[in-house]
C-alpha cells in the first residue's frame, strides 16, 4: 500500500467522540462560573430588597440588634476588624517564624517531621477551635491574666481564629521563601554574611511580596471565619459597639451565624432575616478584594524569579 | 555555624572559617526564636488535643460505645452522635458524587484542552476567587438556591440541600488540586502517546489520568476531609440545630435522606458547645474527639493512597 492511498483524516466516529468528550469537560469548567454567578445573584437580589425594606438610617443605629430593626454596620465591622487584628497578631509571628525555620534552617529530615504537624493543625475544624477558645483559652488563660474577662469575648475568638490561620500563613510564605533562588543566598554568604543575616536581610526581602500575599490571604480567612467567632465571641441576640476585646461582641460572620441559627423562627422588624444577605454581600466583596490583592502580590514575585 | 551537616559544602567551609571559632550569639538566638514559633504551634495543638481528651474522657469511660450509637437527646447523659455521623457520611457521599467528577472534569478541560483564551483566563481567575469565598457565604447560596429555589427537587431542608451546598463549596478546591496533579504529568508522556496515533481523549484516558490519579485522589480525600469539618454553610442549608429530632415515621433509608430532617457531626458539636448547662461540656468534648478520630481516618486514607502510589 502506498502512502497516497491512506486516508489520514481519521475515523469519523473517533473524531465525534473526541468532540463529545471535550464538550463534557468544558461544561464542567463553565459550571464553576455558574456557581459564582449564582452566589452573586442570590446575594444581590435580597440585599437590595433588604435596603429597600428598611430605612437607611437604621444602618447607623445604636448597636446591632436585627430583631429590633437596629442594623448598625459600624458595630459588626469594627468587631470584625478587632477579631481579625488579634488573629493577625497571633498568626503573623508564629506563621512567619515557622515558615522561615522550615525553609531556611530545618534539615530535610526535620522538615519531613515538622511540616505534617503544621498541616494537622490546618485540618482541625473551626468548631473545635471555637470550643477550645470558649472552654480553654478564656477560662484557663485569659481569666488568669485579665480577671475581668467575660465568658464570651472578642480576644479569645481572635486568638482562636489566629491559631486557625497559622498553617495558611506558614505554608504560603514558606513557598515564597523556598522560591528565592539559592544564588542569592550564596552571594550573601560570599560577602561573609552569616546564616541569620542572610535569612533576614536577603531571603526575607526577596520573598516579601509572597509573604505579604500570605498575610493578606490570612486576613481574608480571618474576616470570613464564622464558627470560632460564633461560639467564643457570643453570637446570640445582638451587641452594642464596644472597644474592649475582653467583652463579647458580634462580628459580621457572628451576626450572620446568629441570624442563621434562628432562620426558621426569625420574627422581628422588617428586613431582619434579609439583613443576612446584605452582610453576606459585604463580606463577599471584602474577601474578594483581599484575595485579588494577594493574587497581585503573588504574581509580582513569580515574575521576578 | 548553626546547622552542622555531615558533608560541609564550600559555602559552609568558607563561612565557618570567616566566622572563626567564635560562637555566633545572634545566629543562635534567631534560630532559637524561629524554632520556638514552630514549637508554640505544636504546643497549642497538643494542648487542644489533651484538653478535649480530658474533658471528654468521662463520657467514654461511663458510656463507652453507647455515646457513638445514641441519637440526640435533650438529656446530656443520654445524648449521642449517631445522627450526626449518619448525616455527615451522607453529606460526604454527595460531595464525592457531585464535586469529584465536576472538579476533575473541569481540571481536565483547563489543563488539557483549553487554549489561553480570555474565557479560560476568566474561568481560572474565577476558580481562585471562589476558593477564597468565606464558607458562610456558600451557606447563603445553599439557602437561596437549594433550600428555596429548587425546593421541588431537594424538598427544602434535607440532606440533598446540605450535600449540594457542600459539594459546591469544595468544587473550586477540587479543581485546583486536580489541576496541579495534571500539571505534574510530564509532557513527554503526552507527546509519546500522540506519536503512536492516539487522540487527545485516548491520551488523557490511558496515559495522563493513570499517572495523575494518585495525586488527584489524595487531594480529593483531603478536600473531603475539609468538607467533613465544615459547619457554617450547613447552618443556613437546613441542618437541624436542636437537641432532638426524629426520622419521618415508619420510613426507609431513601425517604430519610430525601425528606427527613438532618444534622451533621460538626453541627452537633456546635449545638452542644453553646448549651449553657455544665453537663454539655463533656459530651461536646467527646463529640469533638469522635470528629477528630473520623478526620484522622480520612487523612490516614489519603496518606495511604499517596504511599502506595509512590511505592510503585
Amino acid at each position: 500500500m502506498t502512502t497516497a492511498a491512506l486516508n489520514l483524516s481519521g475515523d469519523p466516529k473517533r473524531k465525534r467522540r473526541e468532540r463529545r468528550v471535550r464538550t463534557v469537560f468544558q461544561a464542567a469548567a463553565v459550571f464553576s462560573v455558574v456557581v459564582s454567578a449564582a452566589i452573586v445573584l442570590s446575594l444581590i437580589g435580597r440585599a437590595i430588597g433588604y435596603l429597600l425594606e428598611i430605612d437607611l438610617s437604621q444602618l447607623w443605629a445604636d448597636g446591632w440588634f436585627p430583631r429590633r430593626g437596629r442594623f448598625d454596620l459600624r458595630t459588626i465591622v469594627w468587631h470584625t476588624l478587632v477579631v481579625s487584628a488579634i488573629a493577625m497578631l497571633v498568626a503573623t509571628p508564629l506563621g512567619l517564624g515557622a515558615s522561615m525555620y522550615l525553609s531556611e534552617y530545618a534539615s530535610p529530615r526535620a522538615r519531613r517531621i515538622l511540616k505534617p504537624i503544621i498541616e494537622v493543625l490546618a485540618g482541625i475544624p473551626s468548631v473545635v477551635l471555637g470550643f477550645f477558645a470558649l472552654k480553654f483559652i478564656t477560662p484557663n488563660v485569659l481569666s488568669t491574666f485579665f480577671p475581668g474577662t467575660q465568658q464570651s469575648n472578642l480576644l479569645a475568638a481572635g486568638i482562636g481564629v489566629g491559631i486557625l490561620i497559622i498553617p495558611l500563613v506558614a505554608s504560603v510564605s514558606e513557598d515564597a521563601m523556598r522560591a528565592v533562588p539559592s544564588s542569592l543566598r550564596e552571594a550573601s554568604y560570599g560577602l561573609g554574611a552569616q546564616k541569620w543575616r542572610t535569612s533576614l536581610s536577603v531571603v526575607f526581602p526577596a520573598a516579601l511580596s509572597g509573604i505579604v500575599a500570605s498575610l493578606i490571604l490570612g486576613l481574608s480567612r480571618a474576616i470570613g471565619e464564622t464558627m470560632v467567632v460564633a461560639i467564643a465571641a457570643g453570637a446570640t441576640g445582638g451587641s452594642l459597639l464596644q472597644v474592649n476585646p475582653l467583652n463579647g461582641g458580634q462580628t459580621m460572620t457572628g451576626a450572620m451565624a446568629s441570624l442563621a441559627i434562628g432562620s426558621d423562627q426569625v420574627v422581628g422588624e422588617a428586613g431582619t432575616f434579609d439583613s443576612l444577605f446584605f452582610v453576606g454581600l459585604l463580606l463577599f466583596f471584602m474577601t474578594l478584594g483581599l484575595n485579588i490583592m494577594s493574587e497581585r502580590f503573588v504574581k509580582r514575585f513569580r515574575q521576578r524569579y | 555555624m548553626t546547622v552542622p551537616t555531615k558533608t560541609p559544602t564550600t559555602k559552609e567551609l568558607v563561612s565557618a572559617s570567616i566566622s572563626g571559632k567564635k560562637t555566633d550569639v545572634v545566629g543562635a538566638v534567631v534560630a532559637f526564636v524561629l524554632l520556638l514559633s514552630i514549637f508554640v504551634s505544636l504546643g497549642i495543638l497538643v494542648t487542644l488535643l489533651a484538653d478535649m481528651l480530658i474533658k471528654g474522657w468521662s463520657v467514654f469511660a461511663d458510656r463507652g460505645f453507647d455515646f457513638v450509637t445514641s441519637p440526640l437527646s435533650p438529656d446530656p447523659a443520654r445524648a449521642g452522635v449517631s445522627q450526626g455521623i449518619f448525616g455527615s457520611v451522607i453529606l460526604m457521599v454527595f460531595v464525592v458524587v457531585v464535586a469529584f467528577p465536576l472538579g476533575v472534569g473541569a481540571a481536565i478541560y483547563l489543563e488539557e484542552y483549553a487554549q489561553d483564551t480570555r474565557l479560560t483566563r476568566f474561568i481560572v481567575a474565577n476558580m481562585r476567587n471562589l476558593a477564597g469565598v468565606p464558607s458562610i457565604v456558600y451557606g447563603l447560596l445553599g439557602f437561596a438556591v437549594f433550600v428555596q429555589l429548587l425546593s421541588g427537587i431537594t424538598n427544602g431542608r434535607t440532606l440533598i440541600s446540605g450535600g449540594l451546598t457542600l459539594a459546591v463549596l469544595v468544587l473550586p478546591i477540587m479543581m485546583i488540586t486536580a489541576s496541579e496533579a495534571l500539571r505534574a504529568v510530564p509532557e513527554a508522556l503526552r507527546q509519546a502517546s500522540y506519536g503512536v496515533g492516539a487522540t487527545k481523549w485516548e491520551t488523557i484516558r490511558h496515559h495522563v489520568l493513570p499517572v495523575a490519579l494518585p495525586a488527584i485522589l489524595t487531594g480529593s480525600v483531603l478536600t473531603i476531609a475539609r468538607a467533613f469539618g465544615e459547619s457554617a454553610p450547613l447552618l443556613l442549608a437546613g441542618a437541624v440545630l436542636s437537641n432532638f429530632f426524629s426520622a419521618p415515621a415508619g420510613t426507609g433509608f431513601v425517604t430519610h435522606v430525601t425528606e427527613g430532617d438532618y444534622t451533621a457531626l460538626p453541627i452537633v458539636v456546635f449545638n452542644w458547645a453553646r448549651q449553657p448547662q455544665k453537663e454539655f461540656v463533656a459530651i461536646t468534648a467527646a463529640g469533638i474527639v469522635v470528629l477528630l478520630v473520623l478526620l484522622l481516618l480520612v487523612n490516614g486514607a489519603a496518606i495511604y493512597i499517596r504511599d502506595r502510589a509512590s511505592r510503585k
